[in-house]
């Protein structure tokens, strides 16, 4: 495990890196005069000299970034035009939300996934597999936002169940309990269509490894069909199963961005937007920065978790 | 290891039915779907000489009218401007947005693709470290960062997605370009003195046909979902233009009063997209017969 880990972390150098320098020319993709583009057309001549100033940006480019990298570097993610605060501590309070929404979206999903493909493998062409097929289809073709605002409408504003935005309720909120509630309709939103995802892997894995001889030999030495799919089927078809949901974590943490519009939820997502609209670029920097050097090290984490679970992938 | 011959037998002629049944069903339902999106491309083509309301024209003291108006079969947006009108006018930006942008991040993609496996070492290197790079962000987040820098816009949004979406393509085609460049038939032009260009284009580039054509037909659909996405953040198409994500956008506010300005445009998303994919699966098992069984 020691030298799998050493390679793996020594080649997400060059990764953070490259991940640091598209970051940072974002702000220089614009043409003409970044600080133009941030204040407006009509901006004095004072104020954008002044901007030009704080944020280096009347040095060459090569020396923009690496005071800018080793700021980062520092923790120093710059000051917010538009908050007047600094920027790392905005968007670590923001990520908090999205990583509560994503890891809660992650493991609804994961759970419901595999749950439902194993249920679809041992009933292949019942009327379960057959909608969970159909599900899968429409997962991918459905705008989350949109699957959000139907459940918002359908679970908040006709049935009143449960709270249509937002992280805690405006009056009276605060403690478990309200968090839960308003934490349902998102996590539901954004797990939906990696639900149908992992579910058609898990029924398909399952599928082939259910027909293997050694599932057939449990079974013919009597073993029960629970310890047979569970305790044998599942824990071989496991590998591809966790790729996807590396795949699946990533993805959700893209989509959190949309899903955090529809319900004002309180995440790096809606602070990226916010900030892109005020055009603050620290700050769409910054939240930019910690959603990809997270969803890097996510990567990180589902690599590792392969050679865990799978002994031969050291050795190559 | 030895198996029971006629359960073998058995279990393969179970399978062989249910995967002409299910080829079957599913061509039935790739041929509606192609239907749609037919109907889908006439109706925004002949926008404009369909007996449509102006999409612009702002009417408020009929705003939010319910679907089966008189006048507005699909009733009226926060404006007064005809929901119908503005889901075909619409239907042109977010088509030619899905297409456009698969297309061109195709374009990108096979030709760097190409490139990186046919002249291998640095070229390859630099090539495919730079597609790692984008690889590593979530595509969305890559999105949006990149129309925070561009600006706010279709146009932006648009090159955005292409930028984005091109890393897939040029995987794909490396990949293949990599197994083709050492086969005979391009070794022994090679040997007879033709140029890299040629080579490339007569040799190479048919065998890509398939393999870009089925990545394509899948893409069309996530890249409208894409931008309607980018669109309904507000950076993507500007009001007043109809665009399927931005009608969504802002008829979020009034979804309370009239839930139909909101469910219509992400209905026809919906409806768009599965169809897309359902022909985009179609052309997979047509033209990739390994994936039929899958």
């Amino acid at each position: 495990m020691g030298p799998f880990l050493a390679r793996r972390l020594l080649h997400l150098g060059p990764v953070l890196l490259g991940v640091s320098l598209i970051v940072f020319l974002v702000l220089h993709l614009a043409p003409g005069d970044p600080a133009e583009v941030m204040l407006g057309a009509n901006a004095n001549k004072e104020d954008l000299a002044r901007l030009r100033t704080q944020l280096g940006l009347d040095q060459p480019l090569h020396v923009q970034y690496v005071t800018w990298i080793s700021h980062v570097a520092r923790g120093d993610l710059g000051r917010s035009l538009w908050m007047k605060r600094p920027v790392l501590g905005e968007v670590l309070e923001r990520f908090k939300a999205t990583m509560l929404l994503t890891g809660s979206a992650l493991l609804l999903s994961t759970i419901g996934g595999i749950a439902l493909g194993i249920a679809s493998a041992t009933r292949a062409n019942s009327l379960l597999d057959r909608l969970s097929g159909v599900a899968s289809l429409f997962g991918a073709s459905m705008p989350v936002f949109w699957l959000g605002i139907v459940l918002m409408v359908i679970f908040s504003l006709w049935l009143g169940w449960l709270p249509a935005s937002g992280m805690y309720a405006p009056y009276g909120g605060g403690g478990l309990r309200d968090l839960l509630s308003h934490l349902i309709l998102p996590a539901v939103t954004l797990a939906a269509a990696s639900v149908t995802i992992i579910a058609r892997l898990t029924r398909a894995t399952m599928l082939e490894t259910l027909g293997q001889d050694y599932v057939r030999t449990a079974r013919a030495k009597g073993l029960g069909e629970r310890k047979v799919v569970w305790r044998h089927a599942l824990k071989n078809a496991l590998i591809p199963i966790v790729t996807v949901v590396g795949v699946q974590a990533g993805y959700l943490l893209g989509g959190a961005v949309l899903t955090e519009t529809v319900f004002a939820w309180p995440g790096v997502g809606t602070l990226v937007v916010q900030g892109i609209l005020a055009r603050d670029m620290p700050l769409v920097q910054g939240g930019v920065l910690v959603i990809a050097l997270s969803f890097v090290l996510v990567n990180l984490l589902v690599d590792t978790l392969y050679a865990w679970l799978d002994p031969r992938i050291k050795f190559q | 290891m030895r198996s029971h011959p006629v359960k073998v037998v058995a279990r393969d002629d179970r399978r062989s039915n249910s995967l002409i049944g299910h080829a079957f069903a599913r061509n039935r339902l790739a041929a509606v779907a192609l239907a749609a999106i037919a109907l889908a491309i006439v109706a925004a083509l002949g926008a404009p000489w369909l007996p449509l309301p102006d999409p612009d024209a702002v009417d408020t003291p009929s705003r939010l009218q319910t679907p089966g108006t008189p006048g507005h079969p699909l009733g009226t947006d926060e404006f007064g401007r005809d929901l119908l009108s503005r889901l075909v006018w619409g239907a042109r930006v977010s088509l030619l947005a899905g297409v456009g942008t698969a297309a061109a991040a195709m374009l990108m993609g096979v030709s760097l693709g190409l490139l990186a496996g046919y002249y291998r070492g640095w070229v390859e290197s630099l090539i495919m470290r730079f597609t790692d790079i984008l690889m590593a962000f979530p595509f969305i987040l890559l999105a949006i960062a990149i129309v925070a820098g561009l600006g706010p816009g279709l146009r932006n949004a648009m090159i955005a997605i292409a930028i984005v979406g091109f890393p897939i393509y040029a995987r794909l085609v490396r990949s293949v370009v990599l197994s083709v460049r050492e086969r005979e038939f391009v070794e022994a032009a090679r040997a007879l003195g033709s140029p890299d260009r040629l080579i490339l284009a007569r040799h190479v580039v048919p065998h890509l046909l398939s393999p870009v054509v089925v990545a394509f037909s899948l893409d069309v659909g996530a890249k409208i979902l894409t931008t309607a996405g980018l669109s309904f953040l507000g950076l993507g198409t500007q009001p007043p233009t109809a665009d399927w994500g931005s009608m969504l956008a802002t008829g979020r506010q009034f979804v309370i009063l009239s839930p139909h300005v909101v469910l219509l445009p992400g209905f026809a998303i919906f409806v768009m997209v599965l169809a897309l994919n359902l022909v985009g699966d179609a052309v997979r098992d047509l033209l990739d017969p390994r994936t039929r069984a899958a």
